[in-house]
């Protein structure tokens, strides 16, 4: 008997596997979509300090508050190829849209950060360093870069993973900013 | 014409696929012998029809036949003519047709060449396989035709993604399909044995050449494909436990497993409710690897366009063929019965600790590759899985079983002699010992693991080598006898040799370009001079380049060692307008101590014009893994050319020609 239910086994654990399998495949489900916590959530507590050696002011959850209007908060490092990509495009998103962007600087050496930030221009209005990656965590960062969209009561609209450089993603951003600014 | 020709072909085929599915295995169970011969007919005029089908996709994307949706969807009119032929199996129509194909072609392989397997086995095994080919040639006539003409038709094709654009990876799904569609021959065999309700020494021995060609194919299809990612994606890694290769990689280790379970089988007429469950679970996952890829049932890099309609077809084909064969099992196992008695210490115990590691640790992949999918369905929460989990759970499982491939050689049948053993293998290791003593003095910065590791390759190389050296009386004997032994040792013999020494040097790959990889990521202007690995590395500048059909921006580099330029290296950052994407052309400087890969990529902003991003790494010893992968191909053939495979009993025209007088 016990080797008759052994031998059942396979099947059984087949049956199982394929009604998970089954279930997977729901049209409405998107396996690439990565959650968001954090959306139509208050950003969350954090006071981080400027990046040393920049004139940049540091970032934190008080002063996001009292910005008063929309703005975006792009977590970058220096390390992070992808960022560089991105960064052109956050600079023009600034200078031409009049964005108003901030920055968490993650998991970077200050040096590094204020190299890079040298060599390719400073585009963010406050960079808060997070060099413990301590604040990424809180945010629920699940790579850099990455983007939100913060409305004027500090709630977080929209998030972006990825660097956004197509054409779309712009789109989606802008869509994201003008949404938050209507409902404040 | 031919896209027409090609779609009736194909339905042909499906109609020929059923009459050899219900003919051969009702004529075995009724003693019809014309009913069970038709299956030899039916099998080569299936393979006929789905060439011509093959064919005839072909030919449209060869004269770029934009009428038809396929060709349009992933070819142009400009691409070279080696990548206009290999998409034809570019996308999921077209590679369904080749696996189709595949599928077909073992079989009509059975029916000709195995012609020492008896007439009713035969028969049930062909039909077997006639039920597999019967669900993909249906799923793709109802759900994914390749032959669908679009109207209007537009001027011009919209590209196969540059990525693939490549000879390694045009290559790829041929031989990895070859290999885990060629387990469907193998799983058609255990089917057909659990319906005659018999498994017999015979019966491995008919199946074992069919497991070796499919083992063979799949890792030289693996091989290809991870050769592939380091080159061409540009990361410098080999291996990223994507859902995807998971696919692939699975019925690798099951099926290794396999190989030596059915050794046993064979051998010693055991293990065979055991060799027929690994059979039939090889196929079930490369059925379940099809279904991952085509589903979009998990995050991957690599996957076809989903489509629901689809993916619910193949979950129901893998659900009549998997269960139900499991079921099958369930109930007739219990009557195959068991064979030799062994000790704890014997080659079957050693063995069946190898089949036991490697079916948990195909089970460990499996379960981090569908767990994003359980946690996802059980508390909404979507996670994803990655290397760490693989690497914590896999390698503790492989090190062992490294460890134990030294040794088991060494074992005898039934019961084997420990002390024996140990006082041949003390030297080894020693061995072993020091040599992972010297590497740990000379780089005493990597993980100790690495060091251990390293320790493990030498002593299953050595251990190999010395039961090869054992096996001829090499030194024991004049050289010329020794030599003469080694000539009539079994082909099988010296191909496990050159394979378990491919293993050895696959680990020693593994190890070393993974614990003292150096990487340097930086903004580099002409005059940059990087230092890595005892190179100096000098970038001069970028030129821009045109190509069939991109235009690439390639980096020059001079490469310096003790002051001396040793060679130039010249990655490309290549843009292809019709497909709108761009690639990365990583260039590499290899040698067997370690590969210096580069890889360049445009500069970000107007702001840093004249600067371009450079990664440089340097992997040691990453081409060993190469050379272990084609020692394991080597190694199988050698071992699938054995003589005892071919002549197993005497056929009747080699009788008559042993009767000729002598001239």
């Amino acid at each position: 008997m016990m080797k008759k239910i052994l031998l059942a086994m396979p099947a059984l654990v087949a049956v199982v596997l394929g009604g998970f399998l089954f279930w997977g495949l729901n049209p409405d489900r998107d396996p690439n979509a990565i959650p968001s916590a954090l959306v139509s959530e208050p950003v969350p507590d954090f006071e981080l300090p400027p990046v040393e050696s920049t004139q940049t002011p540091g970032l934190s959850a008080a002063a996001l508050r009292s910005i008063g209007e929309p703005v975006l908060v792009n977590v970058f490092a220096s390390w992070c190829v992808p960022c560089r990509a991105e960064h052109a495009v956050l600079t023009r998103l600034v200078e031409q849209d009049g964005v108003r962007l901030m920055g968490i600087n993650y998991m970077d050496k200050p040096a590094d950060a204020a190299n890079w930030l040298e060599e390719l221009g400073n585009p963010y209005e406050r960079i808060g360093s997070d060099s413990e990656g301590r604040v990424g965590i809180e945010w629920g960062i699940s790579g850099v870069p990455e983007t939100f969209v913060i409305d004027a009561n500090g709630i977080v609209v929209y998030r972006y993973v990825g660097p956004i450089v197509t054409p779309e993603a712009q789109d989606e951003i802008r869509a994201a900013l003008a949404a938050a600014g209507g409902q404040s | 014409m031919t896209p027409e020709i090609g779609q009736f072909a194909l339905t042909l085929a499906l109609a020929v696929a059923i009459v050899q599915s219900i003919l051969p295995i009702v004529g075995a169970s009724t003693g019809r012998v014309l009913w069970m011969e038709s299956a030899k007919t039916t099998a080569v005029l299936q393979v006929t029809l789905v060439a011509i089908a093959f064919g005839a996709l072909m030919r449209s994307f060869v004269v770029s036949d934009f009428t038809v949706r396929n060709v349009v969807e992933n070819s142009h009119s400009l691409k070279p003519m080696i990548f206009k032929v290999a998409g034809t199996w570019g996308s999921h129509e077209g590679s369904l047709v080749l696996w189709t194909f595949i599928l077909v072609l073992f079989g009509a392989g059975v029916a000709l060449l195995g012609r020492n397997i008896p007439v009713g086995l035969k028969a049930r095994t062909l039909s077997v396989q006639a039920w597999i080919s019967v669900g993909f040639l249906s799923f793709m006539l109802f759900t994914s035709n390749p032959f669908e003409r679009v109207f209007p038709p537009p001027l011009d094709g919209t590209d196969l993604n540059p990525l693939l654009q490549d000879i390694g990876l045009a290559m790829h799904p041929p031989l990895l399909y070859f290999g885990y569609v060629g387990f469907s021959i193998v799983f058609s065999f255990a089917v057909a044995a659990l319906i005659e309700g018999r498994v017999d020494p015979a019966w491995a021995r008919w199946v074992r050449p069919w497991t070796l060609t499919a083992w063979i194919s799949l890792t030289a299809g693996i091989a290809l494909g991870s050769w592939w990612a380091y080159y061409e994606l540009g990361w410098g890694g080999w291996w990223f436990w994507d859902p995807v290769e998971n696919a692939s990689f699975m019925p690798w280790l099951l099926g290794t497993a396999l190989l030596h379970s059915a050794i046993v089988t064979e051998k010693r007429d055991t293990f065979k409710s055991w060799t027929i469950l690994l059979a039939i679970l090889t196929f079930s996952l490369s059925l379940l690897g099809t279904f991952i890829v085509r589903s979009g049932i998990l995050t991957s890099v690599h996957a076809f366009a989903v489509d629901p309609a689809r993916g619910v077809y193949i979950l129901g084909l893998l659900g009549v063929t998997i269960v139900g064969s499991l079921t099958l099992y369930a109930w007739r196992a219990p009557q195959l019965g068991s064979g030799g008695v062994f000790r704890p210490i014997s080659r079957e115990a050693g063995l069946l600790l190898n089949n036991l590691l490697l079916a948990t640790a195909t089970a460990t992949v499996l379960f981090g590759t569908l767990y994003p999918l359980f946690v996802e369905a059980v508390t909404d929460e979507k996670i994803s899985v990655g290397p760490p989990y693989f690497n914590a759970t896999f390698i503790p499982f492989m090190l062992p079983l490294v460890i134990i491939m030294g040794i088991g050689p060494f074992l005898s049948w039934k019961r084997a002699d420990l002390p024996g053993i140990w006082q041949r293998l003390r030297l080894v290791f020693g061995i072993a010992i020091g040599v992972a003593g010297i590497v740990w003095y000379l780089q005493t910065d990597g993980p100790l693991l690495a060091v251990v590791s390293i320790g493990i390759a030498a002593w299953v190389f050595v251990a190999t080598l010395r039961e090869w050296a054992l096996r001829i009386k090499l030194f024991d004997l004049p050289l010329s006898q020794s030599l003469r032994r080694a000539r009539n040792l079994p082909r099988a013999a010296h191909g496990m040799t050159l394979a378990h020494l491919g293993v050895a040097m696959l680990v020693l790959g593994f190890v070393g370009s993974t614990a003292w990889k150096e990487e340097r990521v930086l903004f580099a202007e002409p005059g940059t001079t990087v230092e890595i690995a005892g190179f100096e590395v000098i970038f001069d500048g970028v030129e821009r380049l045109r190509g069939p059909n991109y235009i690439a921006q390639q980096g020059q580099l001079r490469v310096l060692k003790d002051g001396r330029e040793i060679t130039l290296l010249r990655p490309e950052r290549r843009n292809y307008p019709v497909a709108g994407t761009s690639t990365t052309e990583s260039a590499i400087r290899s040698t067997l101590r370690g590969d210096l890969y580069v890889t360049i990529s445009e500069p970000a902003t107007e702001k840093a014009s004249g600067q371009w991003n450079l990664r440089i790494l340097y992997e040691p010893l990453v081409n060993w893994i190469w050379i272990g992968a084609t020692m394991l191909v080597l190694g199988g053939s050698l071992s699938l050319s054995d003589r005892r495979l071919r002549v197993g009993a005497p056929s009747p025209k080699s009788r008559s020609s042993a009767l000729q007088p002598a001239e």
